[in-house]
């Protein structure tokens, strides 16, 4: 590559995170440390009735077995440096505990942090009827348009706020899909996690507007342990998205959050993600861990998952959106854009775990890798011996800007039915030197030219996005990208 | 317009030097060929003018419309005018023609002072030249390149020249693996774009483009340098007796 074209290159590679800083909103904390007593501090805090507590418990003295036997996951491509349980401080939230009516009454500095981020929640909410339950570190803060859910028996509010309201639907089904034996960090947010999103959709209901949860991690030094847990019931649809940034900090935060969902007889649930979180600097110091555990059950007959996810935070990622299709003739989709750059790690994939007759599931995953990042895409294709006539198609590209980064595909299938029809397909190119001179000949500026290249690339995924949520996607790639020079 | 004083040019990577010393000077309007066997360095002319990285230029000069063009980055040559057809148009996965089109266009008109188009404009502009070359508008949706025949990607850079209406358009190989109607298109469409303000570079191996377009100039390039200038007959003779009688020739001038 040419030297002006590797100058570029380092530049995007290194461009400095732009939603670095701290909103300065009171908080309370939890005394440093995991034990029993944070266990039971959170739990008292979150006035939870005593089954949640033993839950809890539970899941504590399971990590902590884990713990001792040093179970910690490590087969993925990732280098994690070690990370101090007993540094951390497990719960926090703001200490003023506002309930407004309307955005009028929330802090202004808040809705500052909000501008700054370029969410204009007001916009939003007018223009284009998101509801938006922004969790600020643990405890949600503001929810909108109530009033609308309310009349369709749709439930969404703060994970916190179901425990006290629908006690019997939280007990139902939390831990249905992700048991909190299902791995480490899905064991430590058994134990510990401050709050989260609940929804829950029922019978025969089109939930009318996309619901939207902003994640923020604002609180120095907080381990964020969020849970969300989504109920589709049968005939029902919900869109549901996620989006995240973090304010600038020069420790790693231990992100491990748990997403539930499941979906009923001919139910639909949309997932999307736009990860942004603070990556790190140029050096690769004090960014996010992001630690998630993200599964969904098609539980019913002829329901669908579908994971869509833009990646482009985090220092580690480690996260693998999945699909048990239990249900005959269930759905399973997994579509993803994974950016790293500067000394970023990603390990990312799905699980597609047929069960049920006639299921199928697609795969499509898109790695770029810049700077001395490295990503990798893992995936699971599971045909167990009931999933006659199971189908899935795989695919899994990596883009490479410039010589120092890193892509891998790990791509594992068990086939245990012979009616099961599996297809894979991978490939890994170089953003061409050619590409970037074609354009430049048109009088395209190179950078211009790489952002056309790498949006022509995950094109196909961007597009399955809420119309809103492309066009933020679409702007946070560019921006990714242009780094320094734009 | 364009005048390139006793150009040598090398391949960065090892040094082989493969332009040795040429000299062209094409003015307004005008159409000049340059026609030589393989190897003689006419597709190195090409990308040496459009500005592709790998190659070195250990002396002589270019000038463009006054500038000096070798100081100019590659992009900066295309917004001053300059117009490469490449011989293998790049693909682009995903990047759709409209968006692609609307960023160069936009892009070398602002860089000219032009204000910008609005997307109707720009729209119904692509129609009308897409039409020039007989492309179907649906092509405004399609991947740039992707999918394309070979003859769909060399009438989409006869397009793309229309659009971006520059100085000065080189033509690398456009004739090459086109049959005889889509070269008769792509012919129709560079003679409509001819005009007292725009010149043309043709490279080609064949005489045959040269029944379609006709040229003022037709040149013979061989191991690096122009060896031979005459005018259109030149290529009818050169289609009759190959190169060798010009090697011979220039050997005994030499």
């Amino acid at each position: 590559m040419s030297d002006t074209s590797t100058d570029l290159l380092h530049q995007v590679a290194s461009s400095e995170y732009k939603y670095g800083f701290v909103t300065n909103i009171e908080s309370e904390k939890a005394q440093v440390g995991l034990s029993e007593d944070t266990v039971r501090f959170i739990s008292a805090k979150k006035n939870e009735p005593e089954w949640l507590l033993e839950w809890r418990l539970k899941a504590y003295r399971h990590f902590i077995t884990l713990m001792e036997s040093d179970a910690m996951p490590d087969w993925a491509h990732l280098n994690i440096p070690e990370i101090d349980l007993q540094a951390i401080s497990y719960y926090s939230a703001p200490k003023k505990k506002p309930e407004y009516e309307s955005l009028n009454e929330v802090d202004p500095e808040l809705i500052s942090t909000f501008k700054r981020l370029g969410i204009p929640v007001q916009e939003q909410e007018r223009l284009v009827g998101i509801v938006v339950d922004v969790v600020m570190d643990s405890v949600s803060v503001t929810t909108t348009f109530n009033a609308e859910l309310d009349k369709n028996g749709i439930i969404f509010c703060s994970f916190g706020e179901a425990v006290q309201k629908h006690p019997e639907l939280v007990k139902k089904y939390l831990g249905r899909v992700v048991p909190y034996t299902d791995n480490y960090y899905a064991a430590l947010n058994s134990a510990v996690f401050s709050d989260g999103s609940f929804c829950y959709i029922p019978k025969g209901v089109r939930c009318p507007v996309e619901l939207s949860t902003y994640f923020r991690i604002n609180e120095s030094g907080t381990g964020q342990f969020e849970r969300t847990l989504i109920v589709v019931d049968e005939g029902s649809y919900v869109s549901y998205l996620e989006g995240c940034t973090a304010p600038q900090r020069d420790e790693n935060q231990l992100h491990a959050a748990v997403v539930e969902i499941i979906a009923m007889d001919d139910a639909e649930v949309k997932y999307s993600t736009i990860q942004n979180w603070y990556p790190g600097n140029a050096q690769g110091v004090g960014g996010i861990f992001n630690f998630v555990t993200k599964r969904g059950i098609c539980e019913g007959d002829r329901s669908k998952i579908s994971w869509t996810q833009l990646e482009t935070g985090s220092s580690i990622t480690w996260k693998y959106p999945s699909c048990i299709l239990k249900g005959d003739d269930s759905v399973g989709e997994f579509y993803s854009v994974a950016f790293t750059k500067g000394k970023q790690q990603a390990d990312t994939g799905t699980k597609m775990i047929h069960i049920g007759k006639n299921t199928s599931s697609t795969i499509i995953s898109k790695g770029i890798s810049a700077g001395n990042s490295q990503n990798a895409y893992r995936g699971l294709v599971k045909m167990t011996p009931g999933a006659e006539n199971g189908r899935n198609f795989s695919q899994c590209d990596s883009m490479l800007l410039g010589d120092r980064c890193g892509a891998h595909t790990y791509p594992y299938l068990e086939i245990m039915n012979p009616s099961a029809q599996v297809e894979h397909e991978a490939t890994t190119s170089k953003v061409g030197e050619d590409q970037i001179f074609y354009c430049k000949q048109r009088g395209i500026s190179e950078i211009d030219a790489i952002k056309l290249i790498v949006n022509g690339f995950c094109k196909e995924i961007l597009a399955q996005l809420p119309m809103e949520f492309a066009v933020e996607a679409r702007n946070l790639l560019a921006i990714e990208l242009e780094g320094s020079v734009g | 317009m364009l005048e390139i004083k006793n150009l040598h040019v090398s391949i960065e990577e090892d040094g082989t030097e493969i332009l040795k010393g040429l000299n062209l000077k094409v003015g307004s309007g005008e159409v000049h060929a340059i026609m030589g066997p393989n190897g003689s360095g006419k597709s190195t002319l090409a990308s040496v003018l459009a500005g592709k990285d790998g190659y070195e230029v250990t002396n002589g000069t270019v000038a463009f419309c006054g500038d000096d063009l070798l100081e100019l980055a590659a992009d900066e040559r295309a917004r001053e005018g300059l117009f490469l057809a490449f011989q293998y148009p790049i693909e682009l996965p995903g990047v759709s023609m409209s968006n692609f089109l609307k960023q160069a266009v936009q892009s070398v008109r602002e860089h000219q002072g032009k204000e910008a188009l609005t997307s109707g404009a720009l729209l119904q502009m692509m129609k009308e030249k897409a039409a020039l070359v007989h492309l179907d508008p649906a092509l405004k949706s399609r991947s740039v390149n992707e999918g394309f025949s070979g003859g769909e990607k060399k009438r989409n850079e006869i397009f793309q020249l229309a659009m971006l209406e520059p100085k000065f358009a080189i033509l690398d190989e456009t004739d090459s693996g086109l049959d005889i109607d889509a070269l008769r298109i792509v012919a129709d469409g560079v003679n409509h774009l001819r005009s007292p303000e725009r010149s043309f570079l043709l490279i080609t191996h064949y005489q045959r483009l040269l029944d379609y377009i006709v040229p003022d100039f037709v040149h013979v390039l061989m191991n690096g340098r122009i060896v031979m200038t005459g005018g259109k007959e030149l290529a009818l003779e050169l289609e009759e007796k190959g190169y060798d009688w010009i090697k011979d020739e220039t050997t005994q001038l030499a």
